[in-house]
């Protein structure tokens, strides 16, 4: 039975892998044929391949049916009938939500909800640029995406889930990461311009960008509990470097996933910024332009505060600027924020090889019996998460309160294990670049056998032990 | 002088997570008036109890956190120069980047 059991479950894995081959290829057919028809349709968009990356440009909107005195179609007046009856957005305010465009840059936590309502809600044509692939430990907040799609490009996924939401609507795909090389020739196609990005650079190049443009931007940012949102170089309004003239130290830009996020608050933000796009589409109401919107989700707070208007002396925007589309492209983004443009985590290396180790010679020395200390530095909440059993945690923040405990343990061993030299001592964090700096310390301090784990846990997941949990 | 002092965007860490001071801050000896530049010292004094750079750079905040005096930007107000009133609220808070 047993050997039967076993049989089963290998030829019921052999048909499942079979099955996804077989769906993936007509996915692909599908989406052959899709184009296709979008080229015979006379709304095409302009297809170029360009170094296997698709330029894709928003397509002119379909004029309004002509038939009808309001301008929407019968179809439209129905899909759309709950916002026509609202009298102050009516006829008017949809029927200019259906000639414009909207770039959402970012598919990620804000980029999520923004398409989802942008899409739903019949803006003639939404692009989404974003060169990242659908993660299972990003999935809390980028609720656009489904685990089908785990491990396929994001704006296929989001324009996918677009589409399924409203199919009479422009979808573009941008799957490419935004760089100065591309943004004008992206951004210049849209009305208006959503950030939905994570990172430092990528802010300030889309604001310039928008500057130069001259386009709306609604700029959204979430960390932990707290959200922020605003629109930029909106009819005379400042511009992000208007408030944020020098960036700010990198040591200062946490990201999701190193500070994290409770997944819903980057939900709210976007929300806001799909609600302030569709009132600058739609021509309605007051943009929240010269005013910011802080959001602590803890204490249930919304703070509304008034910021300063556009500034004379910005760089980008102000009165004597020289800044245009050529500087534009010859600006270094991660030069001037001293921090990429992807948000990867930096890999140090601080230290001396010898002063170094594998994960893999840690299982060794393990397996050996060699008496040791291991050292997690790792803050005591990522601690509590996983960690390697009979590992000590002293997080680097704490490391220079407690190095007597180091001493006393490392005394301990020494005794209990009988070793004239001395035990060693190992150093581990999250990926390896903590356990260097702790070490460089320790060093310092007269701990001279204090080694780091290269890679960390990262690493001691990916090379020893792949059923220990990551995150 | 009773204020109330908020920090958010991850500066509340500077001070023991705790979003919300309200605080007695004397006028200075022999000046009439409590400005935001009195404040930022007796604030980097008495309150930032670690990376006191991740606050301050030189006689201001450091690049990246925005200064609110009763929900107004302090760009408005005269920046350091702002004059204080009792019970003002000032908020300082960190820009966030992510998504």
């Amino acid at each position: 039975m047993e050997s039967n059991g076993g049989d089963d479950v290998a030829r019921i894995r052999r048909d499942i892998e079979a099955l996804k081959d077989t769906k993936a290829r007509i996915e692909d057919r599908i989406s052959v044929l899709e184009a296709k028809l979008q080229e015979t349709v006379s709304l095409a968009p302009r297809l170029q391949q360009n170094d296997g990356v698709y330029h894709v440009s928003c397509p002119p909107i379909p004029a309004a049916d002509a038939n009808l005195a309001n301008g929407l179609s019968s179809d439209s007046v129905y899909r759309y009938s709950r916002h026509l009856l609202l009298p102050s957005f009516g006829v008017q305010a949809q029927s200019n939500l259906l000639k414009s465009s909207i770039l959402v840059v970012g598919a990620g936590g804000l980029g999520s909800p923004a398409l989802l309502y942008l899409a739903a809600c019949g803006v003639g044509c939404l692009g989404i640029v974003d060169h990242d692939v659908v993660e299972l430990n990003n999935m809390h907040r980028q609720v656009i995406h489904t685990e089908a799609y785990i491990g396929q490009p994001k704006v296929k996924s989001a324009a996918a889930a677009c589409r399924s939401i409203n199919s009479t609507i422009q979808i573009v795909e941008h799957r490419e990461a935004l760089r100065t090389s591309n943004a004008l020739e992206i951004l210049s196609q849209y009305d208006i311009v959503i950030d939905a990005t994570d990172n430092a650079p990528s802010r300030y190049m889309i604001s310039d960008c928008c500057v130069v443009l001259g386009k709306p931007l609604v700029s959204g940012a979430a960390l932990g509990l707290e959200g922020q949102l605003t629109v930029y170089n909106y009819k005379g309004g400042p511009c992000y470097r208007c408030l944020f003239p020098t960036p700010p130290p990198t040591t200062a830009c946490q990201r999701c996933s190193d500070s994290g996020v409770l997944g819903v608050v980057p939900g709210i933000i976007g929300c806001l910024q799909a609600l302030e796009a569709i009132k600058i589409a739609a021509a309605v109401g007051e943009p929240l332009s010269g005013r910011m919107l802080l959001f602590d989700a803890l204490s249930a707070r919304i703070r509304i505060v008034k910021i300063r208007g556009r500034s004379l002396q910005c760089e980008a925007c102000g009165e004597n600027t020289t800044f245009n589309q050529e500087h534009f492209r010859d600006f270094d983004y991660e030069k001037f924020t001293q921090s990429p443009l992807s948000t990867s985590p930096p890999k140090l290396n601080l230290i001396a090889a010898e002063s170094r180790i594998t994960s893999k010679e840690y299982k060794e020395r393990i397996v050996n019996g060699e008496a040791h200390v291991l050292v997690d530095v790792r803050p005591e909440h990522h601690y509590k998460i996983v960690s390697i059993p009979k590992s000590l945690n002293i997080p680097l923040a704490s490391l220079e309160a407690r190095l007597p405990e180091i001493s006393s343990v490392l005394e301990e061993k020494k005794t209990n294990e009988g070793v004239e030299s001395g035990a060693n001592l190992y150093v581990i964090c999250r990926r390896g670049n903590d356990s260097q700096r702790a070490v460089q310390y320790l060093h310092k301090m007269g701990f001279n056998v204090a080694k780091d784990i290269v890679g960390g846990l990262e690493s001691w997941a990916h090379d020893v032990d792949p059923n220990f949990p990551m995150y | 002088m009773q204020l109330t002092l908020e920090f958010g965007g991850g500066l509340e860490l500077l001070c023991q997570s705790v979003k919300i001071h309200n605080v007695n801050v004397d006028l200075p000896k022999g000046a009439e008036k409590l400005t935001m530049k009195d404040l930022l010292s007796w604030v980097s004094t008495n309150l930032i109890k670690e990376r006191p750079e991740m606050f301050m750079k030189g006689e201001s905040v450091r690049p990246g956190v925005l200064v609110l005096v009763n929900d107004c930007d302090w760009e408005l107000s005269g920046q350091l120069d702002t004059t204080l009133e009792e019970k003002d609220v000032v908020v300082f808070i960190s820009t966030l980047h992510g998504g």
